[in-house]
This record gives structure tokens, sequence and C-alpha cells, in this order.
């Protein structure tokens, strides 16, 4: 166990390595422009730019750039120029909000997304299969921003039920806070729920050929325990990998559109906020962020599941 | 005798009604943007981008105002003005809705195609090589790809797509403008590669196990005959699902992407950059959000059932069940 440990945290860094170097890559080198102009923002005085080019190193060779980059954004030095912000602040900052939004979304569509599954899997080809798979086409068929621009104007403007965006601190108001983010989780949510529920429903259809099945009917166990704990429950093993995937993206800034919509300032607004400034050092400390947490996330889950599971840290040792 | 696998497939296709429905209307959404210019010169008599802000139209004998004093654009005029503002004006510019949504899809659409072209290439040759080679080649072109995993895909997106938008790109003779539309298509093409070069790469480390390979090897086939002559055409009808599911995964990151000033830059415009222009509109006149983002959706669900119909006829018995295999192939995750 130690030893897969160690070995998927070695293989952590290397790909926190790479990460590292494709954002060094996309903001400094790929661009055709003067890199400290792009830096320094769109109304940069050419003082600011010098200053940039002095602060960044433009002029030393790429490798001394990559490190002197990423010296800036480790010790907390990368700024934003346009606003004078901070970015390793601002983006804490946001997490309070990115995490509320994500956390209550993915119960929801964890929720909706296994109940739909388990019950288009158990009607399979009857009328609520097909209701349940209309439903859940149409919800990964939805640009998630344009559903929240009709979710608001519908229910906050015309009917006045929801406040129209905002964010309010659970520790400031619980009520207010789940209030405030009804809204955003039903929309996040939506598009996973049909998406969990079709990969439930098609891992379930598999399972329940396995021999293991048979043997629990055979038996004489009741149906419905055979659906439970058998079916289900050998069912949901490999959606816990995709979920992993999935929440590590929301939570590290992926969930930009419904944040920027529903004006939640969290982390991936901060990322949308900079595009019309074209202000770089927030998009670049975002998609590090973002990219550093789903690596994280996905290690402590691929040990925790080695952990659980014997058969995946000796399957990965002979591989 | 025997019928092909393709004919038993396209038997299969001809019965699943669902699916030749998706199909007729993603067709008539295709067919509806081509026409674009036709109905812009013969009907509209204006072009997409041409403004019309202090302009008059005259409906049934009536003069009035494109753009009212307080900026609010007409309304849907339908036939009142001989086909001139058939859904209105889209906002304080006055621009023709109609001729913009047909030409907002030229660009969705082409953006769609050609992504998913460029994904899908990407991905057979290097999940052909992955598969085939294995040992480095397949560490080296894995662990790439899980690089490019790791990002979530519109953050990634909104990375790249802020990057060129100032400079533009040149890489070696490739030479793109700041504004070019080519810009979107290859982010997006480049950013959805790992989550088809996956399941395939999967399939071909399954099918290189099969002994019409072990016969090829045999025969004395090189490395390329095998790879383009033995396996691709094995490949195909995974290939063809997946990329009519690209089509409408690319889609919707363009219209992210758009919505949010990374994608496709003006005056260029798509129904992502119509949504995002009509959302600051949507409390006087909520159409301009509600018409463009309906035809994404029409237009993405189409794709998804049609290629959930392909699946279903090249595979009756689904037991490659691309979406089972979890984190396989995760497209939604694009654009949250």
């Amino acid at each position: 166990m130690a030893r897969f440990a160690t070995r998927r945290l070695l293989e952590m860094l290397a790909v926190l390595f790479a990460i590292s170097v494709i954002v060094f890559l996309i903001f400094n080198v790929i661009p055709n422009t003067n890199p400290a102009e792009r830096i320094a923002g769109k109304n940069a005085t050419p003082q600011l730019v010098a200053q940039v080019e002095e602060t960044w190193g433009f002029d030393e060779p790429l490798p001394v750039q990559y490190l002197t980059t990423m010296e800036l954004i480790f010790s907390g030095e990368l700024i934003s120029y346009s606003t004078q912000l901070e970015v390793d602040e601002r983006i804490l900052e946001g997490i309070p909000a990115t995490f509320s939004l994500c956390i209550g979304a993915a119960a929801i569509w964890l929720f909706f997304g296994v109940l739909f599954g388990y019950l288009s899997a158990v009607r399979a080809g009857g009328a609520l299969d097909k209701a349940l798979t209309v439903f859940a086409l149409i919800g990964i068929s939805l640009p998630v921003f344009w559903l929240a621009a009709l979710l608001l104007y519908y229910l906050t403007f015309q009917v006045e039920l929801f406040p129209s965006g905002g964010y309010v601190p659970l520790t400031e108001d619980p009520l207010d806070w789940a209030y405030h983010l009804i809204l955003p989780w039903t929309t996040l949510a939506v598009l996973f729920v049909g998406f969990y529920s079709r990969v439930l429903r098609s891992n379930m259809l598999d399972t329940m050929n396995e021999d293991f099945v048979r043997t629990a009917r055979a038996k004489g166990l009741p149906e419905r325990q055979v659906r439970v704990r058998h079916v289900l429950r050998n069912s949901l093993i490999p959606m816990v990998t995709l979920f992993g995937l999935d929440f590590a993206a929301v939570l590290g800034g992926g969930a930009i559109l419904t944040e920027y919509i529903f004006n939640l300032n969290g982390v991936g607004q901060y990322a949308a906020d900079a595009i019309a400034e074209l202000d770089f050092p927030p998009i670049m400390g975002v998609t590090l962020f973002g990219a550093f947490f789903v690596v994280l996330f996905n290690t402590l889950i691929d040990i925790a599941y080695a952990w659980l599971d014997p058969r995946i840290r000796l399957g990965e040792a002979s591989r | 005798m025997g019928r092909s696998p393709w004919y038993l497939a396209y038997r299969r296709l001809r019965s699943n009604r669902l699916a030749l429905a998706a199909l007729a209307l993603f067709v008539a959404i295709v067919l509806f943007s081509l026409a674009a210019p036709l109905w812009a010169d013969l009907v509209a008599d204006t072009g997409p981008n041409r403004t019309h802000t202090t302009d008059t139209v005259t409906v049934d004998g009536e003069r009035r105002e494109v753009v009212a004093p307080d900026g609010t654009p007409i309304g849907p005029l339908w036939f009142g003005a001989g086909g001139r503002f058939f859904l209105g004006a889209d906002g304080n510019l006055g621009r023709d809705e109609m001729v913009r949504l047909m030409y907002g899809g030229r660009t969705s659409l082409f953006i769609g195609v050609a992504a998913a072209l460029i994904t899908t290439v990407l991905a057979i040759v290097l999940a052909l090589l992955a598969g085939w080679f294995r040992g480095w080649t397949d560490t080296v072109i894995s662990r790439s790809l899980d690089v490019i995993w790791a990002f979530p895909v519109l953050l990634l997106g909104i990375a790249l797509g802020t990057a060129l938008a100032v400079g533009g790109l040149e890489i070696g003779p490739l030479h793109l403008s700041s504004g070019s539309i080519w810009i979107p298509i290859l982010i997006i093409g480049f950013v959805l590669t790992p989550y088809m070069a996956r399941p395939l790469r999967g399939e071909v480390l399954a099918l290189r196990e099969q002994e019409f390979v072990e016969a090829a090897v045999a025969g004395g086939a090189g490395p390329l005959r095998i790879m383009f002559g033995e396996l691709l055409p094995n490949l195909w009808s995974t290939v063809i699902v997946l990329f009519t599911l690209n089509i409408a995964n690319v889609m919707l990151l363009e219209a992210g992407l758009s919505f949010l000033g990374a994608g496709v830059q003006p005056p260029g415009s798509s129904w992502g950059t119509m949504i995002s222009n009509g959302a600051e509109l949507i409390y006087t006149t909520p159409l301009l959000t509600i018409l463009p983002g309906s035809l994404i959706v029409l237009t993405v669900l189409s794709l998804n059932v049609f290629g959930d119909g392909l699946r279903e006829a090249l595979d009756p018995r689904s037991r490659v069940r691309l979406e089972a295999h979890a984190g396989s192939y995760v497209p939604e995750r694009g654009a949250a």
C-alpha cells in the first residue's frame, strides 16, 4: 500500500510539473505578442509594461522565465495589474462561494442521477424509462448559461420567487445562503443528472447479466434485494471515478458559467470577469489552481480506492 | 448469402424512427443555416452585421423605427415588411435577428464540424500509435493526454482563447490573425482530443490481440499497414458515433467560450455570442436570448439522439457501451 501511494504521489508531482509548463507556455510563449504587454493588461502604460518585463524577466532564456513565473505564482506575488489585487488572495476569497455551489449541486445531481438511473434500468424499455431518457437527453443538451438566463428571467423577473444572484456567506445567514443558491444548484445539477442517470442505467443493465446476480436470484433472494444490494451497488463503483473527476473540476473553478451568470463571485467567476479586461494573471492563476486541484483530488481518490480495494493496487503494480 | 455489417447497421438505423427524426431535424437546421445568403439577399435585403440604428421600416403602410429612441429594438414583424426583420432587430444596433441567426448558425455548425474533425483525426492517430506500439510510445501519449485531461475543459479553453485572442497564432507556416474563426476551432479540437483518444486507444489495445492482426503480422505487414489497413477499419463504427456526439460537445463548448468572450470574436458571431448579446437585454427582449439558445439545444439534442441511434445500430449488443466506461468519455464536463 505504501509503495502504491508513493508511486501515485510521484506520478502526481510529474503531472503537476507538466501542467505548470503548459500554463507557462500558453501565457508566455505561444501567443504572438510581447508577453509583458499582455500581462500588464489592456490599458497599461509603457512604464508598467517595462516594470512587468523587469519583474517577469522576459529578456531571460525560457527556462529562467519559467522559474520566475512559477516563483511569482507560488510565492503569492502574482498580481492583476489592472486591479492591483493579489491573485492568490482573490482566489482564496472565492473558494467559499465555489464550494457552496459545488457541494450542494453535487448532492442534488448524485441523488437524482442515481434515482433516475436506477428507475430507468429496472424499468428498461418501459414508459418511465423512455420519459427519463428524454429528460436526460434534453438535460445534457442544454447550454448551462442559457438555462440559467431563462431561469433568472422567468423565476426572478417574471415571478419574483428567487433572488437574482449574488452570494451570501453561510456564516452570515444560513437560510439566505441556501435561498440564494437554490437556482445555481439546480442549474448546475441539471447538467449532470441526465448524464449520470444514463451512465448508471447502462452500468446496471450490464451488471444484471453477471453470474453473481443470477446466483443471487437462484438462491431465492427477493428481487428488490438483488437489484439494490447486488446490481446497484456494483454499478455504482465505476461512477465513483467519474464523480471524482467531475466534482474536482467544478470545485477547481470549472463551474465558470454558472458562477458567472448568478454572480456568485467564486473562483471561476474571477477568471470569467478577467476575460473582458484581457487581464491575464487571474486567468493564469485560476487555470493553474483548477488543474492542480483536479490532480490532487484524483490522486487522493485513487489512493483511497486502492486502500479499499486491493485488486486495484495489485493490478496497477503488475501493469 | 450474408449481408455486410454496414448494411445490417443501415437497416437497423432505418427502423429507428426517433434517430431518423433527429437526423431530419439536424439536416433541417443545417439547411436553415446554409440558406442564410439567400434569405439575406432576397428577403431581408441586409447583411448579418449591417446596422439599422436610425432606419425606419414600413409595416402595413405605417412607418416604424427599427430602434425606438429608448433603445428598444423592433419585435418580430413576420412578413409585415415583406420579410424584413422577420424576427425583429437584435438590440440598439438594429441588426436583422433572423439574418443573424442564420449566419450565426453557419459559424456554430462550421466550428462544430471542423473542430470535431480535428479531434477525430488527432484521436485516431494517437490511439493507433499508443495502442499498437505500446511501451514508451503509449506512456508518452497517454501521460500527455492525462495532463490535458486534468484541466477543467472550459478553463483550458478560456486560457487559450484569451491568450490567442490578442495577437493571433503563429507556429511555423500556420498563421492565424487574432479574430480568425480557426482559433476557437483549433483550441476546441485540441482540448477535446483526450476524451476521444482514450476510448479509441482502449479499443485498439483489444483489437491488436485478435487473430486477424496476428495473421497480418505473419504476412509481413509493417506497422503503418497494420495500423491503417487492419486496425483502423475496425474502429470506424466507434469513430462515427464519437464524431457525431463530438460535434454536439464542440457546439456546447463553443457556445460557452463565446458567451464568455473567449471564443468567436466580434464582428463574427455565433449562436453563443448571440446569447451573450441577448442576455444583456433579457428583461426587455427575452426573445433575443431564447432564439439562439433554442437552436443550440435543438442541434445538440438532435446530434445526441442520432448519435445514440447510430451506436445502437452499429453495435446492437452494445457490448462496448462507450458511456459506460466511466471516465473514458466524459464530454459533459465541458461547459459547466
